[in-house]
């Protein structure tokens, strides 16, 4: 299983990387999430999948799933939602202001 | 005693929430910012004499013992660079109380500023690596804002490229992090020291260790710098200021704290690699500062080769070289800071950045004209100021370690921070005298006080260099002997 999941968040990061790769802003952006979905998913995977029993209910287990991967994994997610709303904002207001979503235009000098 | 830690990081943001409710009294913001931050600064004075003289403080957050829960460790080279940044941070705001506009100052500029100053004091206190990528987070949301808020169109512009390379590189310390963490099973620093020196730096781990130099990198512009420019030569003056003395200052920080506590057993790889990181960054750094004409670019370029520069007596790692870059970071904290105000003020008073369009500042300007040329004389390492000391020492340090061909590199650059400062103070303050009093678009006086201020420093910490040492010696002390780290967090 974990062989799995490190193979499926592989694919995802060669998604991600292209769609960062691309002009297009949304797409960017899109690349971005798919990068944190991948790394959170290799963050479960690479620390190993249910190991035991949940922690904290009983003491009478021989074996206790680690639950520090998935306590960051909630902290990351968190960070990245905030990080992709401001993004998005971020983008809109870009677009708003400067007419376009194409970063390539947005290498600078013409516009000063 | 060890609750001292954990005020540089509370106050600023308690403060900064309250702020938030009172957005249209801009004056009682700036009272309260500024008392806030006096409380800061004293309470982190204190921690440094409290450090200095007794113990590194470690503080368990929530009571849970050292490996289990998250730490705050105060040691010397932690508390000291809270305690700088604290200061600076007064006095960009002391320059930007006048300058920025009233915009800004309505739309949340002081909680911000507030916020990044506790993001920038947590990653120094932390003792937890993923508390750390924590605290980055808090610091760098906050600086997203700072750079867009405005929404002028280069703003807008540059902060998008900011905001994408900074999203990218956070994951990848999350990714970094993740490895460590599966090869390691800890994520205390002092428990991963540990840990690592036990089972020996196989490969693995010095791969680890390498997507933790490509992060830090990325932070702090080592080498992988190219993003650096651009951004902060878009906010107006005062933050441009905050960021170069702060911003990449913690990405040095945090390369020390990995490299001299966790990654120290294989120099020959690492910090081999590191060194010519450093040289090329130098390099870069001084042909794009000696090329351009505009103040902002110029003087963005000279935070680059800083970085390169402090992070060479890093990668020559012997306990010479590691207390010139410690000495030399306090003093780039200070005058970047110093160099980014004067230098703000003068475009303020021309309007333009362009160095062409200037000339003739110092008939009207005196004062301003003697704080950047001193500033400049800092940076570019003429004693008595702080700036010769440390390169002193760090070259010192690496010739004695037989880097020779790096430390000529160093040598030539600091002659072409030089040049690239001097073009800037020539072209702005001799020459004719192009308008007349009341012609310019600002006065720049509010650039005096904090200019004044920190030129007071850096000559204070040059001729002060004995007592400035013993501090730095303290912090190095840690840095070549992590068992007083270890010890002092796990308690054996």
């Amino acid at each position: 299983m974990e062989t799995f999941m490190i193979i499926l968040s592989g694919i995802l990061f060669t998604i991600a990387t292209y769609l960062i790769l691309n002009k297009n802003f949304l797409r960017i952006v899109l690349g971005i999430t798919l990068f944190s979905h991948a790394t959170h998913m290799m963050l479960m995977a690479i620390n190993g999948l249910k190991r035991g029993a949940a922690p904290l209910l009983g003491e009478h287990a021989d074996a206790y799933t680690d639950p520090i991967p998935q306590a960051l994994i909630l902290t990351s997610i968190v960070i990245s939602f905030a990080l992709t709303a401001l993004l998005l904002v971020l983008g809109y207001r870009t677009y708003i202001e400067l007419g376009t979503d194409n970063m390539k235009k947005l290498r600078g000098e013409s516009h000063e | 005693m060890s609750n001292l830690l954990i005020y540089p990081i509370i106050i600023p943001l308690l403060m900064a929430m309250v702020l938030v409710f009172i957005r249209d009294r801009i004056k009682l913001q700036q009272w309260l910012t500024v008392l806030s931050l006096l409380a800061t600064i004293g309470f982190s004075l204190f921690t440094v004499y409290f450090v200095s003289t007794e113990q590194i403080l470690v503080l368990e957050l929530g009571g849970w013992s050292a490996p289990f829960g998250i730490v705050l460790v105060g040691d010397m080279l932690a508390v000291v660079l809270v305690a700088v940044a604290s200061f600076v941070t007064l006095m960009c705001l002391l320059y930007g109380f006048q300058s920025i506009d009233t915009g800004h100052k309505k739309h949340f500029v002081y909680p911000m500023i507030l916020i990044l100053l506790t993001g920038v004091n947590g990653s120094f206190l932390t003792g937890d690596i993923f508390n750390l990528f924590v605290f980055f987070e808090v610091m760098l949301i906050s600086s997203y804002v700072l750079i867009a808020l405005g929404g002028r169109k280069i703003q807008l512009r540059e902060s998008m490229k900011y905001v994408i390379i900074n999203i990218i590189a956070s994951t990848l310390f999350v990714i970094a992090t993740a490895y460590l963490y599966a090869a390691t099973g800890t994520l205390n620093l002092a428990h991963l020291s540990e840990r690592i020196a036990l089972a020996g730096q196989d490969g693995l781990l010095t791969a680890i260790s390498f997507l933790y130099l490509t992060v830090f990198g990325l932070k702090s512009g080592l080498l992988l710098f190219f993003w650096l420019p651009g951004s902060y030569s878009a906010p107006p003056p005062p933050i441009a200021a905050l960021f170069a003395a702060l911003l990449t200052k913690v990405g040095v920080y945090t390369i020390i704290r990995t490299f001299t506590l966790l990654f120290y057993h294989k120099p020959e790889i690492t910090h081999t690699v590191m060194l010519w990181m450093a040289a090329l960054t130098m390099i870069l750094g001084a042909l794009g500062a000696v090329s351009h004409w505009e103040i902002k670019k110029i003087l963005s370029y000279n935070v680059i080769i800083s970085v390169g520069f402090i992070l060479f007596g890093v990668a020559v790692g012997t306990e010479q070289s590691l207390s010139g870059s410690f000495y030399y970071l306090i003093h780039d904290m200070l005058s970047k800071a110093l160099i980014f105000i004067t230098g703000g003020a003068i475009i303020n008073i021309f309007g333009t950045d362009k160095l062409k369009e200037f000339s003739g500042l110092i008939l009207f300007r005196p004062l301003l004209g003697w704080l950047f040329f001193i500033g400049m004389l800092a940076l570019a390492g003429v004693p008595p100021l702080s700036g010769f000391i440390g390169k002193v020492m760090v070259l010192k340090g690496a010739i004695a370690a037989d880097e020779l061909a790096v430390s000529i590199i160093g040598l030539i650059t600091s002659l072409m921070v030089l040049y690239s400062i001097l073009k800037i103070f020539i072209h702005s303050f001799w020459g004719e005298t192009l308008m007349s009093e009341g012609q310019e678009y600002s006065t720049g006086k509010h650039a005096l006080l904090p200019g004044t201020i920190l030129v007071v420093c850096i000559v204070a910490m040059g001729l002060g260099a004995e007592w400035v040492n013993t501090y730095v010696a303290q912090a190095t002390e840690v840095m070549v002997n992590p068992n007083l780290y270890i010890e002092a967090v796990l308690k054996q």
